[in-house]
Formats: C-alpha cells, structure tokens, sequence
C-alpha cells in the first residue's frame, strides 16, 4: 500500500512564495481535501506533490524519495488529474486515455494489446466507453473530465492527485465525478487528495480537510474542525452560514448580505452554524 | 464492432494509398525525361537488372546510362530529400507544439546557407567542399540556436528555442549577405544553391545523403508515441512519467542530423517540411504515428513529382525545384484546409 506524505515544501515563483513550508501525509485509502481561497497555494502544493515544480522539501510515495524514485517510477505511482488539462482537439478519447500507460513503457516501446484493454477498461470504469472513438474537442465539460479521470485511472496509480476536478461542471457532473473518484477510492484503497473549491462537497466527501492560506496549513482535521466561521472569514471575507444537512451533513451556503447590514470586505465573518 | 477499433494507428488504406502514390511518381519519374526514351524499353531497362530476369530493351548503352546514372540518382535523391524533410517538420510541429514550426525553424537554413556561401565563394560552386560546408553551417546554427536558448530560457523551453533559433538565423544570413556582397560575382550561383536544385547529382550524392536521412527517418520513426505524449503539453508530459526537454533534445538532433544532409545536397528546397505533414494531418489524423509514417512517404512522393515537373515544364530548361514546390504546394495546402475540418485547435 502506497501513501504520499511530504515535509517541508516550499514553491516559490521568482522569488515570491506560493507554498511556505507544508508538511502534509496521506495514508492509502485515504481522502483528503485541500480548501483555501484563490492564490493560497494548493495547485503549487500538488505540482510540487507531482514534481512538475522545482520545490524545497521531501516528497515521499510509499515511503520511498521521489527523487531517488525518479520521473517514470515516480509517475507509476502518482498520478495528477491537472485544473486545465491540455486537450489536443483532434484526438480521439481512447488516445488521450492512452497516454496513461505512458510511465509503464520504456522509451522506444509501443503500446501492448494489455495497455489498449486497460485504457479501454479505464473508459468504460468512468461510463465513457462510448466516447472512445470522439474526437476531444467534441466532447462536453462533464465529458471531458470524465475521458481525463480515465487517463490517470488507466495510469493506475496508487496516488491520485485532483486540482479542481469539479471546477466548470454543473452540480450533478460535479457529484458525478466525486462519486466516480470515491468509487475507484474505495476499490483499489487509492490516496486521493484533491483541491476543491465548493466547501461543502469538501465536508462531504473528504475524510479530512487541509486549509491552505499564503500557502501555510492553517487547519486540518475533519470538516466541523476546520470548516469555523473564524476560517471562513479567511475566504475574501466570504458571508456565508453553516447549515446542518438532513443527514446531519455540514452544508457551507452562501447568503447575500441584506440592505442596511453592515458592508464591505472582512465585515462578514460573522458566519455562525444555525441549528 | 472490434473494441479497439478507436485505437487502430495509420491504417492500411492510408499507408497503402501513400506507397501507391510515392511508386506511382517514382514511375513517372523513370519514364519521362528530357530525352525522350519509349517507356516499354525503359520498363524493360530495368527489369532486367532483376536477379535471374533477362530483357532485352534494346536501349543504346548510352540510353542505358541516362537512365542508370542520371534519372534513378535523382529520383532516389529526391525521394529522400523529401522524406527527410517531411518527417522533420512534422517532428518539429510535434516537439515545440506550433503549427509554424518547420525543419529549418532552429537556424538550419541560415547555418547552411552561409556555410555554402562561404564554400562557393572559396571554391568555386562545383566544389566538393560546398555540400560539407553547408552541412556544418546547419548542424553550427542549431547547436548555437540550444546553446543560446540554454542560457536565455531555464531548461531551454520550447518557446525560448525557437526565439533563440530565430536570433541565430538573423545573425547568420546577415553574415551571409555580407559575404556575398563582397563577392557579388558568386550571387548567381548562391542564389541558384538557395533555390533548390537536384539537376547535378549523381550516386555519390545519394551515397552521402543515405546515411543520415536513414538514420534522422528511422530516429523519428521511434520517436512518435512519445511526440502523441508531448501534445498534452510538458508539464503533463512530466506526469506521465516523460521528460519533455530530453525528448525535444533527441528529436531535434534526429531531424537536424537528416535536414542539414537534405539542404548539403539539395540546397534549401522550401515548403515540403511544412505542408506535407499538414496536408497529412488534415486528411488522416492528429496522432503522430499516423502523421509521421506517412509524412515520410508523402514527403519523398511530393518532391519526386514536384522534381519532375521542374525537369520537364520548360525542358530541356529547369525550374528551379523550390519554386515548384512553392508554387503546386500553396494552393494544394489552401484546398486541404477548405475541404477539411480538422483543425489544430481544440
């Protein structure tokens, strides 16, 4: 069983810090979901946890160094599910999920008949496989991330990092995808963690929640936790209530302020849970 | 249905279409001349030269030796000039992800230009020297173009090679221009080598072409599942377990190699790297194992019968083979990208 679990990691970009010093683990089988405003570091944090990004820190999957690991083995092992993934418009689905099996093939190999099966495989997983043949330019958003879910499935990766996932889908593709990355989660005990931006599908489908903000961990722990008006105040002075779901579900909704309440940025962290 | 069907590669329809149409200009190319020769002798001519086959074509042994020495060197030649120049560009376009991009895009053309301005003006255009010269001009100007980019641009990014190449090419036909000013009894003749031409060669030119467009072909050949894994960007590539900038590096000294031993013997022969993989594209696919196999056989097909037009539309007159491949190469490109809907974009 292979977890991810980083200490010390700093990005910076020309000098600027994006990611100030993060130590953050995720056990196999685990859920974990980053939650922060725009600009505190999250997509730094995975593409330092993918080695896309020059970082300060160690960065360890299944308790081996991804430097000693190396690019291919390293990318056997974790896969990243990118918030603006590169689609070549005239590629077809099962191309793109293809290119999955890339970390299992040497440098001059082809592609075998067993990668095209679990490319396939990958497709049909995530209820795609009559995309297969689409070119990627004609698919839908919720199409669309579903054929790129596929890729990093046909990867098949112990470590599955998300940035974004859900963000340009409407609220049943966003549940949709969820449900998908908690279905293979649970099938193949895979560390998910994942940046999300709608807070309540975070308390809801995480087991825990990391906060960023100017790229520190600010809390972590479950939803209730860390989901306080005091660190919610964090999010542009956002104005929201914290509701109780049906289930007894944490629900973060927005509300717009009434005319004659108090206005303006950082006056509103007065969100309280109203039972 | 086969299942995996959506993953099927260059089709046989496609590779079959390609190798009829390279035989069939090939053919042509065999037949027809300056000299007129009856197609059934020439046909004859060289299926006697099968193992255990004896035709008499009757051809004079001189008639015999235009074909032998002078139309088949061509044609071979430029059969591979055209290969050579076709999987280079579609490899550029595949490594720096821009449509622009051509085999002459990092400071080839510029690099072998000055190179062989420097040997006709030394010794004279019919100087062994010249091709060899070119030869390192080209190979001179991209390692400049990777040097410079390395120290403009952390971990020579696409963009900043081909910005550097772009420096690199200024530089060198600048130098060029001068040389040539001062020589300006030798314009004629650089100009005609800028041009393109295959009208002077023989086996020996082929003899020292083979080698590096076998090699460059094959090298970019083996290159193009991983080119389909640099469409989704470097980044990505990274995440897939592939790195980005090593590849580039292989893929460019691979079509550098074939491009530089292209322009030495044929001179800067404009247009094939550039159309042919995108004719290619816009009929059978974006994916690099379809464009490349049959940019190679497109390319070697495209400049064959664009060579026999320039031998044979104002014969006994040449045209110059680069204003043929300009001239036929243009609107053919313009109706591909009418008449298709596949594009570059998403």
């Amino acid at each position: 069983m292979t977890g991810i679990s980083a200490r010390g990691i700093e990005v910076r970009y020309n000098g600027r810090p994006a990611v100030a010093g993060v130590d953050l683990e995720v056990a196999p089988g685990e859920w974990v979901v980053l939650v922060g405003p725009n600009g505190s570091g999250k997509t730094s944090l995975l593409r330092a946890l993918a080695g896309t990004v020059a970082a300060v820190g160690e960065v360890e999957i299944g308790g081996r160094s991804r430097g000693i690991l190396g690019r291919r083995r390293a990318a056997r092992l974790v896969a990243l599910v990118p918030q603006d993934p590169v689609l070549p418009g005239g590629m077809t689905a099962a191309e793109y999920v293809l290119l999955g099996r890339t970390p299992h093939l040497g440098y001059w190999a082809a592609e075998g008949a067993a990668d095209r099966r679990m490319a396939l495989a990958a497709l049909e997983r995530l209820d795609a496989a009559s995309l297969a043949g689409r070119p990627l330019g004609a698919l839908s958003g919720g199409e669309r991330q579903r054929v790129v879910l596929a890729r990093a499935v046909a990867q098949d990766s112990a470590v599955l990092l998300l940035d974004e996932p859900t963000a340009s889908l409407d609220i049943g593709h966003q549940q949709q995808v969820l449900d998908l990355v908690e279905g293979l989660r649970q099938e193949r005990s895979i560390a998910v963690l994942g940046a999300l931006h709608d807070l309540t599908l975070a308390a809801q489908y995480a087991d825990r929640l990391v906060l960023l903000a100017r790229g520190r961990v600010v809390a972590e722990g479950p939803a209730a936790a860390v989901l306080t008006p005091e660190h919610l105040s964090l999010f542009s002075g956002a104005r929201v209530v914290l509701l109780s779901g049906p289930g007894g579900e944490l629900v973060v909704a927005p509300r717009r302020e009434a005319p004659g309440e108090e206005r303006g940025w950082g006056a509103s962290a007065r969100a309280g849970a109203e039972e | 249905m086969n299942p995996e069907k959506p993953l099927r590669r260059v089709g046989p329809t496609g590779l079959a279409v390609a190798l009829g149409l390279l035989i069939a200009v090939l053919v042509g190319g065999v037949l027809v001349g300056a000299v007129g020769l009856a197609p059934g002798r020439v046909l004859a001519e060289l299926v006697d030269r099968l193992p255990w086959v004896s035709v008499d074509s009757g051809l004079s042994r001189q008639e015999a030796a235009i074909i032998w020495d002078l139309r088949l060197p061509r044609l071979v030649l430029a059969a591979l000039v055209g290969a050579t120049l076709a999987a280079a560009g579609a490899a550029y376009q595949g490594v720096f992800r821009n449509p622009l991009a051509d085999p002459y895009l990092l400071g080839v053309a510029a690099g072998a230009g000055l190179g062989a301005t420097l040997g006709i003006v030394s010794a004279g255009a019919a100087s062994p020297i010249v091709p060899g010269a070119a030869f390192a001009g080209a190979v001179g100007a991209v390692l400049l173009t990777y040097a410079l980019g390395g120290v403009a641009g952390g971990g020579r990014a696409g963009t900043t090679l081909i910005l550097a190449g772009v420096a690199v090419a200024a530089f060198f036909t600048a130098v060029q221009t001068f040389v040539q000013q001062r020589h300006a009894d030798t314009v004629r003749e650089v100009y005609s080598w800028i041009l393109g031409r295959l009208s002077t060669v023989g086996w020996t030119e082929v003899g020292l072409l083979a080698p590096y467009a076998v090699v460059s072909v094959v090298l970019l050949l083996l290159h193009r599942r991983l080119l389909d894994v640099l469409a989704v960007g470097e980044e990505e590539a990274e995440t897939l377990g592939v790195g980005a900038a090593r590849v580039r590096l292989v893929v460019v000294l691979a079509a550098t190699l074939g491009t530089a031993g292209a322009v030495a013997v044929g001179g800067l022969i404009g247009f094939v790297g550039l159309v042919v993989p995108h004719a290619v594209r816009l009929l059978a696919g974006t994916s690099y194992r379809v464009i490349l196999p049959l940019s190679v056989l497109g390319g070697a097909a495209f400049l064959v019968a664009a060579d026999l037009g320039a031998r044979t539309i104002l014969a006994p007159a040449e045209i110059p083979i680069g204003v043929i491949t300009a001239f036929v190469g243009g609107p053919f490109f313009a109706v591909v990208l009418r008449t298709s809907r596949r594009g570059w974009g998403p």
